[in-house]
């Protein structure tokens, strides 16, 4: 890999320009704009060359590594294959240019790509009704929260301030309750791994709006017992909210409707094939329970009797406005060709080889890792650390973080580490659908070869990454001193 | 192997408690610190804050995690060590000699709830 990391900027030279622009077509000139709105200096932006621009970005683009270039086993992220039909469909000059101003009239194919996306999720999930609108998990899970509260406020009830959360949770769900205003309640895990139902008994009462739940947890564990806790949730007068960070596993399989859950976001960049990893622009709909449905936000596209679609802008039950129009709706247009291109039957094959693959390679490792929870797992499962760090040689031992470093020095990216927080040397993988068994081959063989290592001599992972053009980066000094722009 | 303070009581949830009269000096374990790695940031209560036992009074942030402080006693924050604000590595360095805050406690018994050194030796393995 070549090494390049220059700004722009640095590349500037006076005068040198990538456009041309056109003649201006506006009558007004300059002297006409008040004094007050000019700029007193010059922009500073830079002066390239379209060849130096070009080579800028592409080298760029080059020190990067994503789905398109190699096995992205990154823990909690379902980071599967991204189809290019996706890119295609996205790329078309009808849907590219929309405006969300446009006159309803002349939208009429995207809104029925809208209704009917949110037809299919409803189909998929077993919930009512869909709202596209959340661009993204977080924000679908502070939208399902703003519902759960709408919910009991309309019902006149306002005690209800408190939700409760896994100790094996998502990060993002405690601070999506703390957004919302509501309390934070942690009910723990018991040896399984899984939610402790004795624990979770007294917690509940009056003032439990309700539940987050991500089943699969995050250990990649089916909450076995959730039949009983959502009864349990409703008979306190809760609500549950499934976190679909984990839904790849059993998409077509089991429906968190059916399991007693009220409302959901699913991670249309996660589970629905769309790109992701470099922040954005992600898609997080949120679905709800029939009683529920009225809450959901605004805007809204209905389907009028003589089959036109048409978009609902205000709504006195609604929870709300969540986005500024109606979400990322190219993110939702890959989604949809991508429900549309598995179809029925070939989506029920999705959630079975993430679940294969999985258990592959929890299998094939587990003699050399340590395995805390030994029970099949789902799409994703977690190792803490290694099974022999190499310490009996009198060195320090080797660490999950020296065994994700190694791990780039053979091109792979590494597994999530250190989260979930049960475990202290957490290493949680989960390799998707999409990988071969040749690549998930190639991956065990690596991971076993990084454990002898570390037996040997774990400085040779201490050290790691040797290949990569970025080894070690001083992550303290960055937290402690950051440094946030550019002085030009 | 994390040193561990003869003479100071300790919570669950790793922190020590250093008794002067009816004052409780309060920071976080050596132990605490080790797990916690480079520590960038401490989240501090204001002086005259009421803490109560069990709840959180402040956090730690490190490149790995954030994790929240637990007041080990209830009670009133007479002082609060503002040299970590800038300084948050101080607590690495020295976990025992740079407190986090003091506290005027409100119920001198609570301290019958933590334990000696002896037996926070099981808690921090």
């Amino acid at each position: 890999m070549k090494y390049y990391d220059k700004l722009v900027f640095e590349l500037s030279k006076p005068g040198r320009t990538a456009y041309t622009l056109p003649n201006n077509g506006f009558k007004a000139s300059l002297s006409e704009i008040p004094a007050g709105l000019l700029r007193s200096e010059s922009p500073v932006l830079p002066e390239v060359s379209e060849p130096d621009l070009v080579r800028h970005y592409t080298n760029l683009s080059q020190m990067n590594f994503g789905v398109d270039t190699g096995f992205y086993p990154l823990g909690s992220c379902t980071m599967k294959y991204n189809p290019k039909i996706n890119e295609e469909i996205a790329a078309m000059p009808a849907f590219q240019g929309l405006h969300p101003l446009q006159d309803e009239s002349t939208i009429q194919g995207a809104l029925e790509v809208y209704y009917e996306m949110q037809k299919a999720l409803a189909a998929i999930t077993g919930m009512k009704r869909f709202t596209l609108n959340p661009c993204a998990g977080a924000h679908g899970e502070l939208t399902g929260l703003m519902i759960i509260r709408n919910y009991h406020l309309l019902r006149g009830d306002t005690a209800r301030t408190k939700v409760i959360v896994p100790d094996s949770a998502h990060g993002t769900n405690p601070a999506s309750a703390a957004v919302c205003g509501l309390e934070i309640v942690e009910v723990k895990s018991g040896a399984n791994g899984l939610v402790d139902v004795e624990s979770l008994r007294p917690l509940l009462g009056p003032d439990i709006a309700g539940i987050m739940m991500t089943n699969p947890n995050t250990l990649g564990l089916f909450e076995k017992d959730i039949k009983e806790i959502a009864a349990l949730v409703h008979e306190c007068g809760g609500l549950l909210y499934y976190d679909g960070a984990n839904m790849n596993p059993l998409l077509g399989m089991v429906r968190p409707g059916d399991m007693g859950f009220d409302v959901m976001h699913l991670n249309l960049h996660k589970t629905f094939s769309t790109p992701h990893g470099g922040g954005g622009p992600g898609s997080g709909p949120v679905g709800v329970c029939e009683k529920l449905a009225d809450c959901l936000p605004v805007p809204r596209v209905e389907k009028l009797e003589n089959g036109k679609f048409t978009v609902v802008g205000s709504s006195k039950t609604s929870a709300g406005r969540v986005s500024a129009f109606m979400g990322n709706f190219g993110v939702i247009l890959r989604a949809y060709a991508y429900i549309l291109m598995l179809g029925k039957q070939n989506v029920k094959m999705a959630g079975k080889l993430a679940t294969l693959s999985a258990n592959y390679i929890k299998e094939s490792l587990k003699d050399a890792y340590k395995l805390p929870i030994p029970t099949v797992c789902k799409h994703e499962f977690v190792f803490d650390g290694l099974i022999d760090d190499g310490s009996s040689t009198g060195k320090p031992g080797a660490t999950t973080l020296d065994v994700a470093k190694r791990l780039l020095d053979f091109g792979f990216h590494a597994p999530t580490i250190y989260f979930p927080l049960l475990f202290h040397q957490a290493l949680m993988i989960e390799p998707t659908e999409t990988e071969s068994k040749e690549t998930l081959d190639a991956f065990i063989d690596v991971m076993h070869e990084i454990a002898r290592e570390a037996a040997a001599d774990p400085d040779i992972l201490h050290n790691a990454p040797h290949k990569a053009p970025i080894t070690r980066p001083d992550e303290t000094t960055a937290a402690r001193n950051p440094i946030l722009k550019c002085e030009l | 192997m994390s040193k561990i303070a003869k003479g100071l009581l300790y919570s669950e949830s790793h922190e020590w408690v250093k008794v002067e009269g009816n004052i409780a000096v309060i920071g976080v374990s050596d132990f605490a610190q080790a797990e916690m790695g480079d520590i960038t940031y401490v989240d501090l209560p204001d002086e005259g804050d009421e803490i109560e036992k069990g709840e959180d009074f402040g956090a730690l942030e490190s490149v790995k995690a954030s994790s929240e402080l637990y007041a080990p006693v209830s009670g009133k924050v007479v002082e609060v060590n503002t040299a970590l604000e800038d300084a948050p590595e101080l607590i690495n360095e020295d976990a025992f000699e740079n407190w986090i805050i003091k506290v005027e406690m409100s119920d001198e018994s609570e301290l019958e709830d933590l334990m000696d050194a002896k037996a926070y030796e099981e808690v921090a393995k």
